[in-house]
């Protein structure tokens, strides 16, 4: 976002640093000046709350803490135990106190309720800061809720601060990761941001914690939301929330060769009781279904230990496993990118090492079985 | 139907290069294609239009040159093309870029009669935000459906089309009034390719073009740098990673010795990993 007056290079032109916007100085509007405290959405579907929520109480913890204000959870849920259950929660993660919209219409996620909940919270409790998960239901929120109140929405951050001025400083990777920039929104109240499940840490809980409820009614009939649901089709197999919360996580690239080879990933994984996934041109030809695909498009990994091989640690590949705590990388070239950021390698060819840790794992895990 | 398909222009990111010393992105020389999320939006809304008859109608804001991309959308099968264009709109973060567009639909509405449906994609594959079709959306009141695996069934009589949506840990099926916004999910369908006579025909159709002033804004200070609220303080390179990997000594060693070696080296660096992996081993 180059000078105002540029010749259009691109109407979206890629973010520069130093553009000259109106809303650059930091003056913010009186109507504004009541907006306190860090807020996040706790994001429950069908009675389950997504993680993300909580990782994000963990991150919103340090921002309220950094600006001398308090954390609130934005709990907005069908009427039942799941919400109580939740409330405590998000106690236990953080919160000071959270705001609890129970409501029939607000069991499953439609756009219209839940937009209509979310802005009316914001404008009764007007909130400095606003964070939700990157995830379908959060971005699908987030877009109406920051149209509607006409404020600023970081995507997909992985890095939030709060700056000298005590504004949020939410960064975010460009271009796949390539280069990175830092989003604020000056003027404007709240400051929304959204990031993908496990970018941020998950915090401990901590039992016992507690703090207060603030009720506010959702004032909508059934009769008035357009959009009806007329059926939910559970997956069958639930992949892909595990792929991203595994402990570990075995994956093969294209320099696995052949579809067949991945038997080798999935083995080694068994043995580990890890979850396996791919890069993403091993989903482009066929070889795994997308959820399995990790990076940038894909999930985003947190594991205590990723294995890949066959991988090269393109950027985008880079991105969606950084957050691991140990990575190990199998790649036949001492130059892959890859070990410029895997902590530990292996030169040479996955398809001998990939069974030679099998058995290697097998054969520790077993030997200490029967002396444990 | 009226159906309007917005498409943006991107750089083909796998080819992006930064220049070293200014960190910025140079987009000289770089190739730009259609997003291709925006694909499977076109197709969906092209074999509405083949089921029920109308016009897809794509839509762009962007700077001259991305008259390609609307034509290359005509080539697949889109029936007119507009462009949305000024100097004004530069800078635009979401917020900003909803407003343009959302004008210029209700613009295209008074040229061509009420639209049922605006196509967007899920996200681009620059900006990545997925912000702008549920901005467009909310500004012009249409019932929002995103991350759509399968269009089920449209009714234009009606006015309701049913479609299943991915949610967490399953499939929505929802019913809802026309007009609405839909994003497809990938592989929701499979894009056609270009036809002969519709390329032909792409070549030499005429682009609706439009300025600000032309899609009735009036105040320019809602679009570009300065109608959006995000402002961008810093652009930087990731910190590399201080040390590389610690290469496990391969030379005049057996695959067994290596793998062994390996998992020894892992199990020092995280011993809590070590036992709780142990202490899965013995209960299972
Ligand atoms: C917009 C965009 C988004 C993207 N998103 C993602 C994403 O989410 N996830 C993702 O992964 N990629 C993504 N990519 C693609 C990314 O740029 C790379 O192309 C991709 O990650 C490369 O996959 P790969 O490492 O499996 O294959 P390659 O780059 O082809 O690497 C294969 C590697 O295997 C090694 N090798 C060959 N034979 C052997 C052997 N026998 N044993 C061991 N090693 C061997 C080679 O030395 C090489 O390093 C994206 C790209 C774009 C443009
Ligand atoms: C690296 C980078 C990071 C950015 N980060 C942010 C940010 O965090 N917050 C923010 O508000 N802005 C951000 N911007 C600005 C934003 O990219 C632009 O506003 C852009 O015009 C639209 O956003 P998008 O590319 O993310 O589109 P998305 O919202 O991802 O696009 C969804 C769909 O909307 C339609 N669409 C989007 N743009 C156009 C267009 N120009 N013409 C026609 N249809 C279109 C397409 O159908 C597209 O598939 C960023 C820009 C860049 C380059």
């Amino acid at each position: 976002m180059t000078e105002k007056a540029a010749p259009a290079p691109a109407a979206a032109a890629a973010p520069a640093a130093g553009g000259s916007r109106a809303g650059m100085k930091k003056e913010l509007p009186e109507r504004f000046r009541d907006y306190k405290h860090v807020w996040v959405l706790i994001e429950m579907e069908r009675g389950q709350v997504h993680p993300v929520s909580w990782e994000l109480l963990g991150e919103g913890r340090k921002l309220a803490d950094k600006l001398g204000v308090e954390l609130a959870g934005a709990l907005l849920a069908g009427p039942g135990e799941a919400a109580r259950k939740a409330v405590d929660e998000a106690f236990s993660y953080g919160a000071d106190l959270v705001y609890l919209m129970e409501d029939p219409l607000l069991a499953d996620y439609r756009n219209q309720p839940y937009a209509a909940a979310m802005t009316d919270l914001v404008n009764t409790y007007k909130p400095e800061i606003l964070l939700m998960g990157a995830t379908n239901l959060g971005r699908d929120l987030a877009g109406t809720v920051a149209t509607t109140l006409a404020t600023g929405l970081t995507a997909d951050c992985t890095e939030l601060a709060i700056d000298h001025e005590g504004s949020l400083a939410a960064t975010r990777p460009t271009f796949g990761g390539t280069l990175l920039c830092t989003i604020h929104t000056l003027n404007f109240r709240p400051q929304m941001a959204t990031i993908r499940p496990r970018v941020m840490a998950m915090p401990e809980a901590q039992e016992g914690r507690s703090g207060r409820v603030i009720r506010h009614a959702l004032v909508m009939e059934e009769s008035s939301v357009i959009t009806k649901i007329l059926d939910f089709i559970a997956d069958a197999n639930m992949d892909k929330a595990q792929l991203a919360y595994a402990d570990i996580v075995v994956a093969g690239g294209m320099g696995l060769g052949r579809p067949e080879n991945f038997k080798l990933v999935t083995e080694l994984a068994a043995v580990l009781g890890a979850e396996y996934g791919c890069s993403r041109p091993v989903v482009q030809k066929g070889w795994l279904p997308a959820e399995r695909q990790i990076g940038q498009t894909g999930k985003t990994i947190r594991p205590r230990l990723y294995i890949a091989a066959g991988i090269s640690g393109a950027i985008q590949h880079r991105v969606g496993v950084e957050g691991s705590d140990i990575i190990l990388a199998i790649n036949t070239d001492p130059n892959a990118t890859i070990f410029e950021f895997a902590h530990m390698g292996i030169v040479g060819d996955a398809l001998q090492i990939l069974p030679a840790l099998t058995e290697a794992f097998r054969r520790i895990l077993a030997v200490n079985r029967l002396a444990g | 139907m009226n159906i309007v398909v917005c498409i943006k222009q991107v750089p083909d990111s796998a080819q992006i290069r930064v220049h070293p010393v200014t960190n910025t992105i140079m987009r000289q020389g770089v190739p730009t294609i259609i997003n291709p999320y925006d694909l499977f939006s076109l197709e969906a809304a092209l074999q509405l239009r083949d089921q029920t008859g109308g016009k897809v109608i794509v839509l762009t804001m962007g700077p001259p040159m991305a008259e390609d991309a609307l034509r290359k959308a005509m080539g697949i099968g889109a029936d007119k093309a507009v462009l949305l264009t000024d100097r004004f709109f530069a800078g635009s973060d979401t917020l900003a870029t909803s407003f343009s567009l959302s004008m210029a639909i209700t613009k295209i509405a008074e040229k061509e009669g009420p639209i049922d449906l605006v196509f967007c994609g899920k996200q681009t594959i620059d900006g990545d935000t997925a912000q702008v079709g549920p901005g467009i959306a909310c500004r012009l009141g249409l019932n929002q459906l995103t991350y759509i695996t399968s269009i089920e069934a449209l009714d234009p009589k009606a006015r309701e089309i049913t479609v299943q949506r991915r949610a967490e840990g399953g499939v929505q099926v929802l019913k809802t009034k026309l007009p609405c916004m839909i994003t497809m999910l990938e592989g929701s369908n499979i894009v056609r390719r270009g036809s002969m006579p519709n390329v032909l025909r792409a070549a030499r159709e005429p682009i609706l073009t439009l300025n600000a002033a032309a899609a009735g804004i009036e105040d320019v200070t809602r679009c570009g740098l300065r109608g959006s609220p995000t402002v961008v303080k810093k652009v930087f390179a990731p910190k590399p990673r201080a040390d590389k990997a610690k290469l496990i000594d391969t030379t005049n060693r057996s695959t067994t010795d290596i793998a062994n070696d390996a998992v020894d080296a892992l199990f020092a660096a995280a011993p809590k990993l070590h036992t709780d992996l142990v202490g899965r081993a013995a209960q299972a």
